[in-house]
């Protein structure tokens, strides 16, 4: 019994220290990102603000860069996962029907599964943008990368789970597979629908890279590109300071942390909320998959 | 025949628009690899670009730094992949130990959290934390009397640093599968160990990681595809030219050589060489998870 009960304090403690290993980087930055610039520089800041201000925030959003970074990053966040989530259902649903009653099934299947397989590399896939027009432009964010096969996978096996008998009903009544689709489907599955349309989301808020390459002017940059240009300017700041010994004096290093929280604070106020919409998803691919 | 195709003609409109899409998007670029073959310059296009043969590939190989990079490659990718593994593996065994489910949800919302953050935002984080000069884990290690240490300076450094903060930003969500499967096993083993008198470990040790064999070893397999996949994003985000040595990959290489030498055909030749040698590794690594663990994608 003794030995019992010492496993279970022993795996609370384990525990304990592990999520606080996750958070307590976060915890940091955010607690820099609200004290002075010299509390920081001199090493006095751990998880709790050392002369509590709001100026770095104040600096940060006083940027007409941000907002307008904000604002692409939500338009795209909004075309990107619409078109991801439409194409999706689209192509789950001919694929979820067995080949007998859709003879192009195995064929269409692999044409999907081989992209996963093998890819053009980053240079072919640029050139493809860039040729067909799309550079500088919300489209080679969000057609680039329209469809996903993994978000495919997730909704054709839900599909597949679906009672046979609504479709023959359905057929019965006198629907086509259209109606079927948006009027049977799409409201049965609202639940891996909403679990796709979080990681779409996740995913267009927190891509970078596209946006590096792909936008001509950092104007045209969403706010996570936006956000890379600053975290390398502080990579280049630290080797700097590593190479000359302290010579340079780093600054805005607390106007950086609430940069960084600003971009994150969307997935951090919405993430607990929706943490198992996430999980449910990612256990429905596997264990199904 | 006729009436066949009259019933199916919706399911191919219906998946139509993603075709085209994918076909443009995914398909041209693997054609457009060709361009590895050519002293290829955007104004002239495939069609008019130089021809060179095997010129590219043959420049690539005899770089110095090439074998470097590979070995980086390979060696960040595994160590990535067995940390990563063994850390899920052992706190899902343990995690699944804990009675209190509320206590159990919430450490999982903590430990999923950093999988959602970008390598962006955690590159910044981690810069600022791993600073030699007054960074947290530098004061904290002169606290132990530890000289500070350049994480992200130091070749010695950047590797163990990479494959850590890759491992703490993985590990939870790398628990989920392994927390499923241990849903699976039977209760009936549990109670009569139970009535054995095995020990809560003894029966972590001889029934949840014996019933997690098999997950596990799909797992393995299905990493085989990733052993040329080091983490561009991280990697892009954390190193500079003093680590190249330690933590150039060919990822990065593709990026710097394509878009800051803008040298389109050498580029596209090691991406392609990279491709070329990921295909039958992914490949064998379904096959493999097909035929023993009757794992199927679709």
């Amino acid at each position: 019994m003794n030995s019992h009960k010492s496993f279970h304090l022993f795996n609370y403690a384990f525990f304990i220290v592990l999520s606080l290993l996750c958070l307590l980087p976060i915890v940091h930055v955010l607690a820099e990102s609200f004290s002075s610039n010299s509390a920081v520089t001199s090493g006095m800041v751990d998880l709790w603000p050392v002369d509590f201000t709001l100026d770095s925030y104040r600096y940060v959003l006083s940027k007409p860069e941000l907002y307008r970074a904000f604002g692409i990053s939500v338009e795209r966040l909004a075309a990107g996962t619409l078109i991801n989530l439409v194409l999706c259902v689209m192509i789950a649903y001919p694929l979820s029907k067995e080949v007998k009653s859709f003879r192009a099934r195995t064929f269409f299947a692999w044409f999907f599964v081989f992209t996963m397989l093998f890819n053009g590399g980053l240079i072919p896939s640029y050139m493809v943008v860039r040729y067909t027009g799309l550079l500088d432009s919300i489209g080679a964010l969000t057609l680039s990368n329209a469809v996903n096969v993994f978000f495919v996978v997730l909704m054709l096996n839900f599909f597949r789970g679906l009672p046979k008998e609504l479709e023959e009903a359905a057929f019965v009544d006198g629907a086509g597979h259209w109606t079927t689709l948006w009027r049977i489907y799409v409201p049965l599955s609202t639940p891996s629908i909403a679990t796709i349309a979080l990681f779409s989301m996740v995913f267009h808020w927190n891509s970078w890279f596209d946006g590096l390459i792909f936008m001509n002017s950092p104007d045209h940059y969403p706010l996570a590109s936006y956000l890379q240009t600053v975290v390398n300017v502080s990579l280049q700041q630290l080797m700097e300071q590593g190479d000359l010994n302290n010579l340079v004096e780093v600054s805005d290093r607390t106007a950086r942390a609430a940069q960084i929280l600003v971009t994150t604070a969307p997935i951090l106020v919405a993430y607990p909320f929706l943490q198992r919409y996430f999980v449910k998803g990612i256990v429905l691919g596997s264990v199904k998959g | 025949m006729n009436a066949r195709l009259k019933r199916e003609l919706p399911l191919y409109l219906l998946i139509l628009p993603g075709v085209l899409l994918v076909l443009v998007y995914n398909y041209v670029p693997m054609l457009g690899s060709v361009i590895a073959f050519q002293k290829f310059v955007p104004a002239l296009g495939v069609f008019k670009s130089k021809w060179i043969g095997l010129d590219n590939f043959q420049y690539l190989f005899a770089l110095p730094s090439f074998e470097q990079v590979l070995w980086n490659t390979v060696l960040i990718a595994c160590m990535k992949i067995a940390a990563g593994l063994i850390v899920a593996i052992a706190v899902a065994v343990f995690l699944n130990e804990m009675l209190h489910e509320k206590m159990k949800r919430l450490v999982q919302t903590f430990i999923y959290l950093p999988h959602f953050l970008s390598w962006v935002v955690l590159g910044g984080i981690l810069i600022e934390i791993l600073s030699p000069n007054g960074g947290i884990v530098n004061r904290i290690l002169a606290g132990l009397g530890i000289n500070p240490i350049f994480f992200l300076g130091s070749n010695h450094w950047f590797q163990p640093t990479l494959v850590v903060s890759d491992v703490w930003k993985e590990f939870g969500f790398g628990t989920i599968v392994f927390l499923a499967a241990i849903t699976g096993i039977d209760p009936a083993l549990y109670e009569s160990a139970e009535l054995d008198g095995a020990s809560r470990l003894r029966k972590m040790r001889h029934i949840t990681l014996p019933g997690l064999a098999s997950t596990i070893v799909l797992m393995m397999t299905l990493s085989l595809g990733n052993v040329l996949n080091a983490g561009f994003d991280q990697i892009f985000n954390l190193y500079s030219p003093v680590v190249y040595q330690s933590g150039d990959i060919l990822d990065t290489m593709v990026y710097r050589i394509g878009f800051e030498d803008a040298q389109y055909g050498v580029a596209t030749a090691l991406g392609m060489f990279k491709s070329v040698v990921s295909l039958p590794l992914i490949s064998v690594a379904y096959w493999l998870a097909y035929r023993f663990a009757n794992y199927r994608i679709f």
